[in-house]
C-alpha cells in the first residue's frame, strides 16, 4: 500500500474504512517490512520522550544553551493552575506543554523532532493535553500520532517541512496541520475531517516566517509552537463542526511550498530578518 | 525519490536544539570517526559558515565531539561531552572560518589522530533534518552518507584491486547497492567506497585488507 497525496490517502480511506492512521501504519509495514507491534512499540517510545521532555518543563525552567528562554511553561501553567487562564485550561496547558517542550529542546535534552526539532512542541503539546482533559488513552495516542504522520509525510514528500526552505510555516505550519489532524482523529472525525483540519491549521499560518532571533532555536521559535497548538485546536474544532478547509490539503500543500519559496533568504533561518533583526533582540543575543 | 518512514516525520529522537546543527554535527563526527582505525586520541575542528557563526548555542562543538567519542544522537552525555572527552582520552580543538563563503553553510573539517600515530583530515557537511554527508578525506572528493553499511578502503591506484574487492564481497555473499572509486591522482593513493544492503562481515574486511595494494578497509555501521 501506499500514496503519495491526500486525495489517494483519502480515496483509499473511504474505499477499504480505514482511518488515516491506520492507512499510514499499512504503508510503513509495507515500506520496511516491520511489523504493526514493532512500529507501534517504537511510536510508544516517542511518545514516552515527549512525556518526559513536557514533565521536566514544568517541574523546573530549563536553562537554556542561549539563554533566551526558560521557565515560560511554569509561569502559563501556574496560571491555569489557579483557575486564571483567560483562553481556557485546555489551551493553557497545550501551549505550557508546547512551549516547555522548546525549553528542554534549546538545553540540550532529549526531544522528538516532529517534524522538526524547531517545531517539536506543537504536537506533544495537542496530545499530551488532550489525554490529560478527555481521558484518551495511550492506545489512541498512537492512533493520534500515526494520523499526524500521515499528514506531515504527505507535506514532506510533496513540499518541504525545513525552515531554511519554506520558513516556519514549512515547520511549525506542518507540526500545527499534524496535531490538528490528529485532534480531529481522537474526537471521531472522519478521514475528509482530519483533512480538513490539517488543511485549515496549514492555510492559517501560511507565510509564517523563520526569523530566529541569534540563529537559536529559542525565541520566537518558542512561542510560535504555542502558537502552532492553538491553531491546531482552532482547525479541529472547525472540522469537526462540518467547516471544510479553504482548499483541499494537496492543493494546500502546493500553495504553502510556493509561498515558502518565493519567501526571500532572508526569512528563511538566517537570521537576518524578520524578529531576529529588531534592534532590541540584536541586543539581547550576545555577539552574533 | 525519499520513501519517508513514519520515523522520519515523528522523529528523529534527539538531543536538541537543531536537527541541522545539533544531530546532523554528530553525525558528520560518527562518520568520520570510522575513517581511521581507533582508539582516536585527538581531534582538531574547522567550523565553517552557520556553525562557526552560531555553534555555541547550538551545541554543535559538544555534539562532534560526542560523535567522535561513538555517542549517538539520542545518547544525553552529549550535553557533558567535554567532560567525557576528558574521560575517555580525547584531547580537541575548535578553529573558525567564517571567511569562506564558498563551502555550504554546515561545514566541519575534522583531522583525526589515533593512538598509532596515524591522521585522517574529514570534510562532512549538515545536509538537513539531522542527515550528514561527508565530502572530502585527505584531500579526496568523495560522498558518503553512512544510510547503507559501507566499507571505505584505501588502497594504490592500481590495476586488479578493484576487482579484488569485489570477489572477497561476492564469496562473503555481500550484495553491493552502490560502489564508486576516487583517487588522489594516477597511481597514488584511491579510495574504494561501496555500499551494501547486508551488513559487511569484520572478516570480509580482513580478507580485503590481506590484499597487498590495499592500505585499509574500514567498515563504517549504517547510522
Amino acid at each position: 500500500m501506499d500514496f503519495t497525496t491526500a486525495a489517494q490517502l483519502l480515496a483509499l480511506c473511504e474505499g477499504e474504512g480505514l482511518t488515516l492512521g491506520e492507512a499510514m501504519l499499512r504503508r510503513e509495514t509495507d515500506l520496511t517490512g516491520a511489523g504493526r507491534e514493532e512500529i507501534r512499540a517504537r511510536l510508544a517510545r516517542s511518545l514516552e520522550i515527549m512525556e518526559q521532555a513536557a514533565a521536566a518543563a514544568l517541574a523546573a525552567p530549563q536553562k537554556t544553551m542561549g539563554g533566551l528562554i526558560g521557565g515560560e511553561a511554569i509561569a502559563l501553567d501556574r496560571r491555569r493552575a489557579e483557575g486564571k487562564a483567560v483562553c481556557g485550561p485546555l489551551l493553557a496547558r497545550s501551549a505550557a506543554i508546547a512551549m516547555g517542550t522548546l525549553e528542554v529542546n534549546a538545553s540540550m535534552g532529549l526531544i522528538v523532532a516532529a517534524p522538526t526539532a524547531g517545531s517539536c512542541g506543537v504536537l506533544p503539546g495537542a496530545l499530551l493535553a488532550q489525554a490529560e482533559t478527555f481521558g484518551f488513552g495511550r492506545e489512541e495516542l498512537l492512533d493520534g500520532l500515526l494520523t499526524a504522520a500521515a499528514v506531515g509525510y504527505l507535506i514532506a514528500r510533496n513540499a518541504t517541512v525545513a525552515g531554511a526552505e519554506g520558513g516556519c510555516q514549512a515547520e511549525v505550519g506542518t507540526a500545527s496541520a499534524m496535531a490538528a489532524a490528529a485532534i480531529a482523529g481522537l474526537h471521531g472525525g472522519s478521514p475528509e475531517q482530519c483533512l480538513w483540519a490539517a488543511g485549515t491549521a496549514l492555510v492559517n499560518l501560511m507565510g509564517l516566517v523563520c526569523d530566529p532571533i541569534g540563529g537559536l532555536v529559542e525565541s520566537p521559535c518558542q512561542g510560535r509552537n504555542a502558537i502552532g497548538v492553538a491553531g491546531a485546536l482552532v482547525a479541529a474544532e472547525t472540522a469537526l463542526a462540518g467547516i471544510p478547509s479553504p482548499a483541499p490539503l494537496d492543493e494546500v500543500i502546493a500553495a504553502m511550498y510556493a509561498v515558502g519559496r518565493a519567501l526571500p533568504g532572508e526569512l528563511r533561518e538566517t537570521a537576518l530578518g524578520g524578529i531576529a533583526t529588531a534592534p532590541s533582540a540584536c541586543a539581547r543575543c550576545h555577539g552574533c | 525519490m525519499k520513501d519517508f518512514s513514519i520515523f522520519d516525520i515523528i522523529g528523529p529522537n534527539m538531543i536538541g536544539p537543531s536537527s541541522s546543527h545539533t544531530a546532523g554535527a554528530l553525525r558528520i563526527a560518527q562518520l568520520a570517526r570510522g575513517m581511521i582505525p581507533g582508539p582516536i586520541v585527538r581531534a582538531d575542528f574547522t567550523l565553517y559558515g552557520s556553525f562557526a557563526r552560531t555553534y555555541r548555542g547550538h551545541g554543535t562543538d559538544r555534539a562532534l565531539i560526542a560523535g567522535v567519542l561513538g555517542f549517538g544522537t539520542e545518547d544525553s552525555r552529549i550535553r557533558d561531552s567535554f567532560r567525557w572527552a576528558e574521560k575517555m582520552g580525547l584531547r580537541y580543538s575548535f578553529a573558525l572560518d567564517t571567511q569562506n563563503r564558498d563551502c555550504h553553510p554546515n561545514t566541519a573539517d575534522i583531522r583525526l589522530e589515533n593512538a598509532a600515530g596515524e591522521t585522517a583530515l574529514v570534510t562532512g557537511v549538515s545536509v538537513g533534518g539531522g542527515a550528514a554527508v561527508i565530502r572530502r578525506i585527505n584531500g579526496v572528493e568523495i560522498d558518503l552518507t553512512g544510510e547503507y553499511h559501507t566499507i571505505l578502503v584505501r588502497h594504490k591506484d592500481t590495476p586488479g584491486v578493484v576487482a579484488a574487492i569485489t570477489r572477497t564481497l561476492a564469496e562473503n555473499h555481500i550484495n553491493i547497492a552502490f560502489m564508486r572509486l576516487y583517487r588522489e591522482s594516477r597511481g597514488q593513493m584511491a579510495y574504494t567506497i561501496i555500499e551494501a544492503d547486508e551488513d559487511i562481515p569484520q572478516e570480509a574486511a580482513a580478507q580485503i585488507q590481506a590484499h597487498p595494494p590495499v592500505q585499509s578497509a574500514l567498515l563504517i555501521p549504517r547510522i
